[in-house]
């Protein structure tokens, strides 16, 4: 299909314009087009959480929504949580409690962590079990990756 | 409604989209046209008087889970969204995709069979009501024609006093159930039952309303021996199919099961009780 839609949004606090495809996905815009290679292509159908992003505050599966449908919205990747020089604090918790391995989930895990900490900002294991419950890891085994989550929540570092 | 009357087959409606684009994605659902349903004005509210909640067809079923009206009012419809997939697919999720997707063991279509509820379509050339008994048709199959669509559903509000519970068993967490149920029961006098709903998804191709369990319950004394006795005529009345999740003799299993277990809950938390 050759017609685009034209599409004005925020990313990271960037306001952007640009034409999409009707059927570019979002995640296919923010990698493909935006560069934004940090949030992941998992099982390009909702099921992993690898491609999870922040659509006006909430967390969102990336790959089952249009670009065109984030006309007029606020979108946080990975990218706009931290910097290499100044990780987010829920980033800093998963490094030092080796919660990633290979680091396919993580940024996944981490915006859906955030938002479980925004809404919820002293859950108990069981909690952050369920919180964390549509983001699969096949390396860790969650057990560090809950525990880097409570680790962020006794430093006080929630948000 | 006009978009839908022109293109009918030709276009699919697109609401949360997290049933529909996995389908697009896997190239099993290729519709030519999306009619996006975000964005539409007044098909988000919540509605709710003394004897109906009504909620658009676009309400997200993270505000479901996130209303104090609703776990005030009819908490068995928060306790079923909890386990609804995930956070993230219940910030898109909408109560009407939910709804007209009709997969059999989803818990929003369970909880309209066993409230009761009415459905609400419209299309450019009708408006219409349509009971939730006669909505659901078949496997993924409902009474809904291509250039229609769901706009509300009215849940009917059990009485006040009556205990509830929605359980399920998962392989985990946040999965399709292999066996839901739905229960709401209410008490009068020497713990008799005089007010009883039995639903149960994942046991046929569409939810259903077990009359014969109710009717099992209705003016006995409340207790384990009564549960245990319903959960046997429920798991007697289903014919499950079997699949890749399950045996159908393990989900009439777990349909005893889980009758028993959901209305000794919901008898626990019927008010006015010890």
């Amino acid at each position: 299909m050759a017609e685009t839609i034209s599409i004005a949004l925020k990313v990271n606090g960037s306001e952007l314009a640009a034409a999409v495809e009707p059927r570019r996905s979002l995640v296919d815009f923010l990698r493909h087009d935006l560069g934004l290679v940090g949030t992941h292509v998992g099982c390009e159908h909702g099921v992993c959480g690898a491609c999870t992003v922040m659509l006006d505050g909430r967390t969102v599966r990336s790959c089952l929504l249009f670009a065109a449908q984030a006309d007029g919205a606020d979108v946080t990747t990975i990218e706009g949580i931290g910097t290499d020089e100044a990780l987010h604090p829920l980033q800093q918790a998963f490094q030092k409690h080796h919660a990633l391995q290979c680091g396919f989930c993580t940024p996944g895990m981490i915006l859906a962590a955030l938002e479980l900490l925004r809404d919820n900002p002293d859950p108990t294991e069981e909690e952050i079990r369920v919180g964390l419950g549509g983001n699969l890891c096949m390396c860790t085994g969650y057990v560090n990756i809950v525990r880097a989550v409570r680790a962020a929540v006794s430093n006080g570092n929630s948000r | 409604m006009g978009l839908l009357q022109s293109y009918r087959d030709e276009a699919k409606v697109l609401a949360g989209g997290q049933s529909l684009v996995p389908l697009m994605n896997f190239r099993l659902a290729q519709p030519h046209n999306l009619i996006d349903l975000n964005g539409v004005e007044g098909l988000d509210t919540i509605e709710i008087d003394d004897r109906t909640l009504s909620l658009g067809a676009m309400v997200r079923q993270r505000d479901v889970e996130q209303s104090p009206l609703i776990a005030e009012r009819l908490p068995i419809l928060r306790e079923a969204i909890e386990q609804v997939a995930h956070p993230a697919i219940r910030n898109r999720g909408t109560v009407g995709g939910s709804l007209v997707h009709a997969d059999p063991a989803a818990e929003l279509p369970l909880l309209s069979i066993a409230l009761d509820a009415t459905f609400h379509v419209r299309s450019a050339r009708v408006s219409r009501s349509v009971a939730a008994n006669d909505f659901y048709q078949g496997y993924l199959l409902t009474d809904i024609a291509p250039d229609e669509l769901l706009v509300a559903v009215d849940f009917h509000l059990p009485p006040a006093d009556s205990g509830w519970c929605c359980t399920e068993i998962a392989r985990r967490h946040g999965d399709f159930a292999i066996v839901a149920a739905a229960v709401l029961l209410g008490c009068g006098r020497d713990r008799r039952i005089d007010f009883a709903r039995v639903a149960l998804g994942g046991v046929g191709p569409a939810p259903l309303r077990m009359i014969a369990a109710e009717q099992a319950l209705l003016g006995e004394r409340a207790d384990a021996e009564l549960f245990r006795r319903a959960g046997d005529v429920a798991a007697q009345a289903v014919d499950p199919p079997a699949d890749i999740h399950a045996s159908a003799s393990y989900r009439r299993h777990l349909t005893g099961v889980l009758v028993r277990r959901a209305l000794a809950t919901a008898a626990s938390r019927v008010k006015g009780q010890a």
